[in-house]
Order: C-alpha cells, then structure tokens, then sequence
C-alpha cells in the first residue's frame, strides 16, 4: 500500500531537564508536538500567531513562544514550560507569589505569564515596574487587568533577592 | 512540507536550488501566521539559524557585521552596538513582545517586505549593506535596494541575505527611530520614523530621514534632509521638516489608520526623531572614531 | 490599595486564603478544554461560510469523505429542525446553518478525521453551492427604508409583528412627562454616540470533547459557563432528552458572557455519533473572533436637560443595539441599565437590529457600557456647564433604596451614594491633577441576577468537607463557596475541599451570568450547610443522650447544656453508630441579587500632535455588599475595568464592504497589553445586601460599566474635545482634536 503521508521526524531535546525525543510532521509547531506528544498540556494556545503568549517557554534560557516555532527546530535545545518551573516539591517564588496574591481568575494565561517573568527575573534580579510591564506585554491576560500580575512579579523578585543576600 | 537545516551557506544554496518551492526562514515570526493565514505552504523550509555566519555579530576595522538571522534581542542587549545606533537598536527591540524578539531578525524583518517593517528605515538611514548568497556567489546591495514592494524583493531565487554590513558612524553623528502604534507594544507600525544625522558644531552637516509603513516601500525624505542640511534645527527648519515627511507619503487607508492619520504623524515623528538625534549627537564625543 | 474591610465580625468570610485550585493552575496541570483526550479520539474542523449572506443551493462532501482519515460529515440536514418561535431556535441555527448562511464566518457544515491535519483539509474540500444575497451589516443600513432582511426567521421579540424584519427588539418605557422636564430644563444637552462591535476576548478558545455511544447516550467535556446549559441546549439543537447527555466541566479559560451560548457541542456530538468514536473540537483565535460573542455595536442619541440648581429634570434616549445575526435583548438590557439617577421624566426607546454579522453574546454587564458611555457623558457636560464638581452632581441626582429604576420598579438598599462618596474621599480625587493631564470620573450600575442553584454539602469520616456545586469556576469562586462553608460550619477554608460536579452528580444549577455565583450557589451552599448543621446537633444530642433542644452550634462544634463540647470530627467520628452519613443537600431560585454601582476616575494625558491617550492613574470602587475574598472581588473590578479601558481606547471589530472581519486576531484586535496600563485601584465597597445571609452582592460586571465615559471624559478634560464614538483610537482622537469636530 503506497504512503498517504510523509514519514515524521525525529527530534531529540531536553525538556524541563528530561532527555526526551518525539516524532513530528515537519510542520508540525512545536506547540502541537509539546502538548500532543510530550503531554505538556500546560502550554497553551490562545491565538497560534505570537500575540498572546499562552505558549511562552524557554528556549535555551530565552522566551519563546511555541506556537511560532517548527518543532523540528527544537532538536537540541533545551525547553522549559511551566510544568518544569517547580524545584521538585518545593514551588517557585513566582508560583507562590500567584497564589498567595491572586494573580490568576481563569489561569489559562497564567503559564505563559509564569514562563515570561521567570525569564526577566532570571535577567533581571530587581526590575521596576514599567520593565515588568514591558517584559509581560507580550503576554494578554484578560481576567486580571494585569494589576495582581504585577504585584506578584514584584513580591516574587523581593523573595529572590532576599534568598540570594 | 519539509524542514531543513544547513549549517553552511552552500549547503543552504544547495537545498534551495534543489527545490524550487523552498522558503528560507530565520524566525518565523512572520511565515507561521501568514501560512495559519492561508498562505500556501512551501515544499521545503530552509532554516538559516544554524548557519555560523547568519548569527554572528562582530565589530572590524571600523565595520558592524550583523548576520541576517540575528535575533533581534541580541542587538539590543549588545551594549557597544546600541550605543553605536541607538536609533537602529531602538527600532530593533520595536519588532514584537520580547518572545518574538528572540526570534525576530533583520534579514527576516526586511525581506518579510512589510511596508512597515520597524528596522528598515532604521538600516536605510544608517546606509546598511547586505551581503547577498547566490548561486553565483556573494553580491553586497543596499539595503534601501533589497525591497520593492509590498512583499517583493530584489533578491532573485535561490538567494538570501547572509550578513549586513554597517561602517561606524561618523564623529557627532547619531540616529533616532520613533514608532506611531495604538498601543504600547505588540503592534504593526502605523507610522515609522528614522533619522540620522551628522552635527558639525551646532549646525546639521548632513542628514538622512526615512519613513516605513506611509508608502509600499520605505521612503526617504530628501526635502527634510535639505531643510536639516546646514540647519540649527530651529523653528522654522523642524516645521520644514514635518511638512516634507507628510508630503513624502503616499499611504492607503487601512485597518490600522487613515491616509491623513499617516500623513500628519509622519511629519510629527520625522520632528521628533531629527530632534532626538541631534540631541544623542551633540553627546557624542567630538573627535574622530576610535 | 485602599480597601474597606468589612467590620471584623467573620472569622473566614472576608480574608484570602489561596484558591484551591490554584495549585493545579500555577503548575500547568489544570485541565481545560482544550488539554483532554481520549482514546481513539478523532479531531474535527469546521466549514464557514465566505458570504455574509447566501442562500446554500447544495453541500457537496463526497470529496471530503474519500480523503484519508476522514470518519464522519455533517451538515445543517442532521441537526433537528427547531420551530423558529423555539426559544433556543437562533443559538441552534447559529452553530449550523440551515438553508442560508447569515454571516460571514457562519458554519456551513463539519468533518471528523484521525489528524487535525486530515479535517482541515477535508473541511477545505468540502463544495458548497452558494447563491449570494444582499447582505445588511450596520444599524443603518438594517433600518434603512427598502433594506433586504437580513434573516428572514426574524420576527421582531415584543412587537407581536408576524412578517420578517431587520428589527430584533422593540421596547419603550418611561414614566413622568418628558416635555414638561425639558421645559423646567435651563441646560439641554443632546448628542448622538456610536460604539464598535467589541468582543469578549477569553484567552482559552472554545473547545469540547464529545463521545457518543452506541447505545445513544453522549459525554461531553467543555469548557463553559454553564454546564447545565450545555446539556439543555445540546439536547435542544439536537432534539434529545436531556438525560442522554452528560456534561463534565473543564476548567474555563475566561468567558466573560461568550461562554453563556453555545457553538460546538451538537456538532461534536452529532460528529461522534457517526464515527462512533469521541471527538475533539477546537476553534482557533481567527474563528473565534469571527464568529462568536461580539457585544453589540450601538448608535445611541440621548437629551438631558437639567436645572441651573443641578436637578436632572428629564432624559430622552433612542438606542439601537445591533444583535447580529438574530434576534436577542441586547437593547432592552441596554435601556434597563439606566438606573442611577432620580429621573423625574424618562424617556427610553430601545430598539434591537439583526444585520449579516456575527450573533452577538453577552458580554460582562450587557449592553450597559454602551448605554452608560451616552448618559455619563452628557452628565459630566452637565457638571462643566453648571461648573459644579461631577461627582457633587452625581451625589445630588443619586438614587437611593425606593428611588425608581429604569423599568418602574423601586431600587432595594444600594449603596451608590457610598461609592460616589469613597471616589469622593480617596486620595486619588483628592490629589491634584499631574500638570496637562485631564480628569474623568463616571458610574455604573448593573442589576446583577439571582436564578437556580444547587449544593451539596459531605462531611467525610474525619470531620473534613466537600462543598459540591454545579457552577463553573470562572475566577475564584471555588474559594468562595469554601469560604462561606468555613463560616457557617466552623471549619478551616483548607478542610473544605470543592468541588465543581458535573450534570449527573449535582443538582440542576443555571449558568454563571449575571454576577450570580457567589451570590445564588453561595447561598445555596450556606442553605445545605445550615441544614446540615441542625443534623449535627441532632447527632450531638444522640451521642451525649441529651435533648437536641438543649444543644447549640458555636466555632465548629456542638456545645451542649453549655459546656459539653463535641466538634465536627469527634462526631463525623461517630457518624455511622448515629444515622450514617452526614451530607445534606440545598436547591433554590435565589431572589434579591443587589444591584451594584461602580464609580472610576482616571488622569490622562493625551499627545495632541497623534492622538495617543496615556492613563496615568485609575480608581475604581465597588459596592460589593460584602466582600467574601476580598482578593478575588479586586480582582474583578480590575479586571472589568481593563476590559472597558480596551473598549474605550483601541478594541473594535473592523469589517470590509462584504462583512469579512479584518482584525480577526490578537495583532489587530487590539486588547490592552500590560504597559498599557497604570496599577488599577481597587476600592471595596461594602453596604451589605439585605437578602443574601452574607450581604453578597455580585460583582463580576459592574466594573466594566463606567471605563468608557470615565476615559472620554477625561479625554474632554485634557483635550477639550468631546468623543462621541468608540473607540478613541490615536486616528480617531487626532481627527477630532486637529478637525475640532466630535470623534
């Protein structure tokens, strides 16, 4: 029986510090492959075109977002989603800032958001609030108004650089 | 659709000639929405991210060279490059969130051919080259010659642009790029306005002003340049200013403003911008280069 | 940020203790929608109609089904055929078209394949004949003398009209003598606003999973705000019993009103049932946007006249809401928000349209924002002429309990004047204005609703709780229901656990609108737990042999005879030897949801050389009657503040000569970014409404009210110039501050 479809391509990366590979269509976004393939369903497409967010993951330290990338230029690189932001048991700071000051109503932009300011943190130790905005403006939230958003980026670069003095 | 991923300049001719419904790309940034959008398909995609040449920035004998594919957050974050072209860089870090900076790159910006692409009247002003692959070997053009219209470029099949080249700037000169967007980022461009210009004590020696998303292609502005040209960018010359940029416009009206919108903000960026780049000029120091 | 606590006399209602189901949403693992599978499941795409009107000559899908992977086409044929006077008739017809295609993004037909991949290049190959019709897409041209119909279902709701028409809704009401009021006027003022479709603008896509058996019986997984109505309209669109389906609530990703109807259920179960296999659906952002929940585009006129003493003697307003593709309430709701002010005369004509655009939803508060843009703004013009401060004249003309609303009927106790007062008095009003800024301030008002509700409330073995309910957690209301648990049982927020059920384990529950969750489901749950209560006293008293008369509940335990104690897990303990199980069950239509008013102000600059406007500052304050997590209360007034900021300044739906969409993403439709914004402040406040145990007054939607004519106003504060039509986008604002004509 002759081929209805093209054989897929094998990508190999490490994901939230696992060595994983999958198989994918060369069109595929790496979206698709990271929530079909790797169940990473905490990756979320809101608009499959850059301008939300809801996809951010870092590649290789740097924000991304999943939905503007073919998955087969993932081969080699190293990914974070929100599912591997969590020190084991122990919960990041931004993660406790959101909960404990409310900055989520549906949740469903809360990865990409949790993604994005862990990389300004990762940058950026104390930043003001106009960089925070700048820094989450690729990121739509439509619950929030963004204000617990801010607020919580802030408490969390408040934990860190405590920890680290 | 395929995917390709060469780490040679030749390899990359090579798939390319092989194909002749292949794509090259760098950040996508652009052809994943546009393909979501009902933009066919190519057969093969040819990602030039994994090319040395295509990422690598270096400062030489008095010459920038900025590989095609380099996202664009690593100018803006390169402290000698900004202070170099602080209105390129500026217009650099415009193009998108901070997840489409890590992607987005000035060969994909300019050959992308949006009028409104946010760095080339950037490049354009600052006289930027681009070194050219082709089957035929390398080719330098200008990078005001590379776009030719609404999605049209210059470059023939098979070919891409590797690096671009930018000699330092001249003593007492700077640059400046201002952006109309309704909103703070995330953005097209509604109007864009670069400036470059050179000051021999407290008058303008000479100057190049260009404006993206008025026009299909980027336009320059010779009667602002003139008006600047021997100026002390007084009164009378800003306003000389802004009337050239608004006359300079041939734009449509559209979803993201009107013919007049664009035309009355052009001239007022084209304002601003001169005045901010004459203002990061005068501190420039006023020897030669080093 | 200023809030104004409730007096302490709760010990667990009133605080902000972390959602509980928080966790699973800052670590990814919460599942919406979108994020479920299951086994052999198929993935569906929809066909849409390119035309914004065209009668459907024939569907062809014999191409379509011989594609690979291709399982099951479905078209308008294999859906029921729904009488159109039957009231889910529209939301039935709007998921597949039947017959004609009535906008421009419309479902013409659906197809379920093995891959994505595979049912979006069948849907593409799908041949449908259209014969295209003359289309009417704007208010105008819908009241246009000659117009086409538009949909020729159409028969215009209170009019009692049998021919087809462009008008969806005719409505008038009012009371005094409206020429008498402009006559004891000495300052009228009359303008004509005009406002953009807008859109809801939930991040999580719609998306549902259905899994059709063999025997005839569905399950369906979906992310709404309602589940109950899920199941009832599905059973509707496909003319089932309701106790064929099973609904399971995903988590939702915004909704915001647009997930109040329905679009794809039918189509995913109708799809399941011939591929005998489940099924996926998912829109993307484009079909989202093209062809969901716009809140009504609205040409509004409105005449004010008032006193040189500041008494508002009469308002005269005719407001058009356009609905769409079919008929709804859209301007009845609209006229209904006009509540604030004693009006002596009043005056409201509400009239409905249906145009070839997308059917509109609701959208948080519906139909007030629009209305609220005309009134306020012709109030604050009142204040600048009268030269008195605006929120003086606010406080003069006020509405107080037993003052009429718009309909007739007399307000119950409000607390507008409180939060007119606590604008009054914040620092924000009472800090100058930042040198070549303008101020605005406006208000809102929104009747917020009670409807039907069921709760289920478990004791476990060890003396923790399950709070089971059948609304949806849209934005913290999880935490609520256990808050309110804590209360009346004495137990910690963390040992209660709840729980959003699905369709077969809890009782019938209506959607989330109206602001009614914590008002209607939290009342139930305080019923269930009081209820539960007298049976823990019963088993307090079975358990010491004592008259049950004699025992009573203090801080989480029975005390009997006043010094006996026995707590919840001493007699959860003892539950089997005493009766069995503790649980006990609480269903009710709530009455008495509490209006609630909103008063916002906000400082702007605006560049007058391209019209950009920047809020420098914004206050917001609510009556929330009380506040049952303080945290998640801010959270919706910043939220809905930001929603009405986009309205205002950037959001609008863009549409070519034909009716296509051309702003049908995220990059054009331009929702507020977080640098577009200033820290929203939020000030609680709390007159408690007298008909909820709490004081609870909903506060999911007043908060959107007031942001367009606070901004407008104080764009004409900065400016000068008054804006009269949304939005007030940089093009928009520059033509009327260079053409010094009316935005």
């Amino acid at each position: 029986m002759p081929r209805t479809h093209a054989l897929r391509t094998q990508v190999q990366c490490t994901v939230n510090g696992d060595e994983v590979d999958f198989l994918c269509a060369d069109e595929t976004s790496l979206l698709n492959a990271l929530r079909d393939e790797l169940g990473l369903t905490g990756v979320k497409e809101g608009c499959g075109t850059g301008d939300c967010g809801a996809c951010t993951i870092l590649v290789d330290g740097k924000v991304n977002c999943a939905c503007l990338m073919f998955a087969p230029e993932a081969e080699g690189s190293s990914i974070l989603t929100v599912e591997g932001i969590a020190q084991g048991d122990e919960l990041h700071p931004l993660q406790q800032t959101f909960l404990e000051g409310a900055a989520l109503q549906c949740g469903v932009c809360t990865p990409g958001f949790l993604v994005a300011a862990k990389a300004l943190l990762d940058e950026n130790s104390d930043p003001t609030e106009t960089e925070i905005r700048y820094a989450l403006a690729g990121n739509l939230c439509r619950c929030t108004g963004y204000d617990k958003i801010i607020r919580a980026v802030q408490e969390a670069a408040v934990q860190l650089n405590g920890a680290s003095k | 659709m395929r995917y390709a991923a060469p780490t040679t300049t030749d390899e990359a001719l090579e798939l390319l000639r092989s194909d002749p419904d292949s794509q090259v790309f760098a950040g996508a940034t652009d052809l994943i929405p546009q393909i979501r959008a009902g933009r066919p398909e190519p057969s093969l995609l040819v990602d030039l991210k994994r090319i040395e040449r295509l990422v690598a920035v270096s400062h030489d004998n008095g010459t920038w060279t900025v590989g095609a594919a380099t996202p664009t957050s690593a100018l803006t974050a390169n402290a000698e490059f900004s202070s170099a072209f602080p209105g390129l860089s500026e217009a650099s870090g415009l193009i998108g969130s901070d997840q489409i900076q890590n992607r987005s790159s000035w060969g994909g910006n300019l050959c992308n051919a949006s009028p409104a692409a946010d760095s080339a009247p950037a490049l354009i002003v600052n006289d930027a080259r681009a070194v050219i692959a082709g089957a035929s070997g390398e080719r330098t053009a200008a990078a005001a010659d590379i776009v030719t219209g609404p999605g049209e470029t210059s470059l023939a099949a098979g070919e891409f642009i590797i690096e671009f080249l930018l000699d330092d700037p001249p003593a007492g000169s700077s640059d400046a790029y201002l952006r109309l967007i309704p909103r703070t980022e995330m953005d097209i461009a509604v109007v864009g306005a670069a400036v470059q210009l050179t000051l021999d004590g407290d008058r303008v020696a000479s100057a190049k002003v260009a404006l993206g998303a008025v026009a299909p292609t980027v336009v320059r502005v010779p009667g602002a340049e003139a008006a600047l040209a021997g100026s002390t960018l007084d009164d009378d010359t800003l306003a000389a200013v802004s009337a050239a940029a608004s006359d300079a416009c041939n734009p449509i009206d559209d979803k993201r403003g009107t013919i007049q919108y664009r035309r009355q903000v052009a001239g007022v960026l084209a304002r601003r911008a001169a005045q901010i780049a004459a203002q990061r000029a005068r501190s420039q120091p006023t020897q030669g280069n080093s | 940020m200023t809030v104004t606590e409730n007096p302490r006399t709760y010990k667990y209602v009133g605080t902000r203790p972390v959602r509980h189901d928080g966790l699973d949403k800052v670590t990814g693992k919460a599942r919406f929608a979108a994020d479920l599978d299951m086994t052999g499941q198929l993935r569906a795409a929809l066909v849409r109609s390119p035309h914004a009107h065209a009668r459907i000559v024939s569907i062809d899908a014999s191409k379509a089904e011989a594609m690979p992977g291709v399982k099951a086409v479905v078209t308008g044929a294999d859906f029921a055929d729904l009488d159109p006077t039957h009231p889910e008739f529209d939301m039935a017809v709007n998921l597949m078209a039947r017959g004609e295609a009535l906008y421009n993004g419309h479902v013409v037909a659906a197809v379920a394949a093995v891959t994505a991949a595979q049912a979006a290049a069948a849907a593409a190959a799908v041949e449908v004949d259209y014969e295209p019709l003359p289309a009417v897409l704007t208010i105008d041209e819908a009241i246009a003398k000659g117009a086409p119909i538009a949909n020729t279902t159409n028969r215009t709701l209170f009019s009692g009209d049998a021919e087809p028409s462009n008008l969806a809704s005719v409505n008038e009401f009012g009371r005094g003598d409206i020429e008498a009021g402009f006559e004891a006027a000495d300052i009228i003022i009359e303008r004509e606003f005009r406002t953009a479709a807008v859109h809801q603008g939930y991040i999580e896509p719609h998306a549902c999973v259905a899994d059709c058996g063999q025997d005839g019986k569905a399950v369906i997984w979906a992310s709404s705000q309602g589940h109950f109505a899920v199941r009832s309209k599905t059973a509707a669109a496909l003319g089932w019993s309701t106790d064929r389906i099973k609904v399971i609530p995903a988590e939702i990703g915004g909704g915001f009103g647009g997930k109040t109807t329905i679009y794809l259920e039918p189509v995913a179960v109708l799809l399941s049932q011939k591929a005998a296999r489940p099924v996926k659906l998912v829109m993307s952002r484009e079909e989202v946007l093209r062809a969901t929940g716009p809140a009504p585009a609205t040409k509004i006129t409105a005449k004010i006249g008032a006193t040189n003493d500041g008494e508002i003697t009469t308002l005269q307003s005719t407001m058009y809401f356009d609905n769409g593709s079919t008929k709804g309430f859209s301007a009845l709701t609209g006229a209904m928000s006009v509540a604030s002010y004693k009006l002596p005369n009043l005056e409201l004509h509400a009239i409905g349209t249906v145009t070839n655009t997308a059917r509109s939803a609701a959208y948080r508060a519906p139909s007030a924002p629009q209305a609220a843009f005309a009134v306020e703004t012709l109030i604050d013009e009142l204040a600048q002429r009268l030269g008195v401060d605006p929120i003086d004249l606010r406080l003069q003309n006020a509405v107080v309990e037993g003052d009429a609303t718009a309909m007739g009927m007399p307000h119950p106790k409000i607390g507008f004047v409180e939060t007119l007062e606590a604008i009054k008095n914040s620092d924000h009003y009472n800090s100058p204005v930042p040198e070549g800024a303008g101020r605005g301030v406006a208000t809102g008002f929104w009747f917020n609703i009670g409807e039907q509700s069921s709760a289920t409330v478990n004791l476990n073995e060890d003396g923790t709780a399950t709070v089971v309910t059948g609304s949806p957690d849209i934005g913290g209301s999880r935490a609520s229901m256990a808050l309110m648990a804590a209360e009346e049982l004495g137990l910690a927020v963390d040992r209660i656990t709840p729980i959003v059920a699905d369709t077969e384990s809890v009782g019938f529950t209506d959607i989330t609108e109206g602001s009614r969750a914590t008002f209607a489901t939290g009342m139930a749950v305080v019923n269930a737990c009081r209820e539960l209560i007298e049976e823990l006293k019963q088993r307090a008293a079975t358990i010491k042999s004592a008259d049950v008369e004699r025992v009573e509940w203090v801080d989480g335990a029975a005390v009997i005879e006043g010094e006996d104690r026995l707590t919840i897990p001493e007699i959860t303990a003892m539950a089997k030897n005493t009766g069995g199980p503790l649980t006990a069950t609480a269903s009710l239509n709530a009455a008495g949801a509490g209006p609630s008013f909103a008063v916002h102000v906000a400082d702007v600059a605006v560049d007058e050389e391209t019209g950009e406007t920047t809020i420098l500052r914004y206050t917001a304050a609510q009556d929330a009657g009380t506040a049952i997590h303080p945290s998640y209360v801010e959270g919706q007034i910043q939220g809905g503040s930001v929603q009405g900021i986009g309205w205002a300044l950037n959001e609008e739906y863009i549409y070519d000569s034909n009716g296509v969409m051309e702003n049908a993403g995220f990059l054009d439709y331009r929702m507020p970014v977080a640098s577009d914004l200033p820290m929203i402040d939020a000030i609680i406040v709390e007159v408690p409404n007298p008909s909820h145990p709490y004081g609870v007054r909903g506060v999911g939607e007043t908060g959107i009210v007031p942001p367009i004519p606070t901004l407008a106003n104080a764009i004409a504060a900065a400016t000068g110039v008054r804006m009269t039509s949304l939005p007030m986008s940089p093009p928009r604002l520059l033509a009327a501050i260079t053409g010094g004509a009316d935005g």
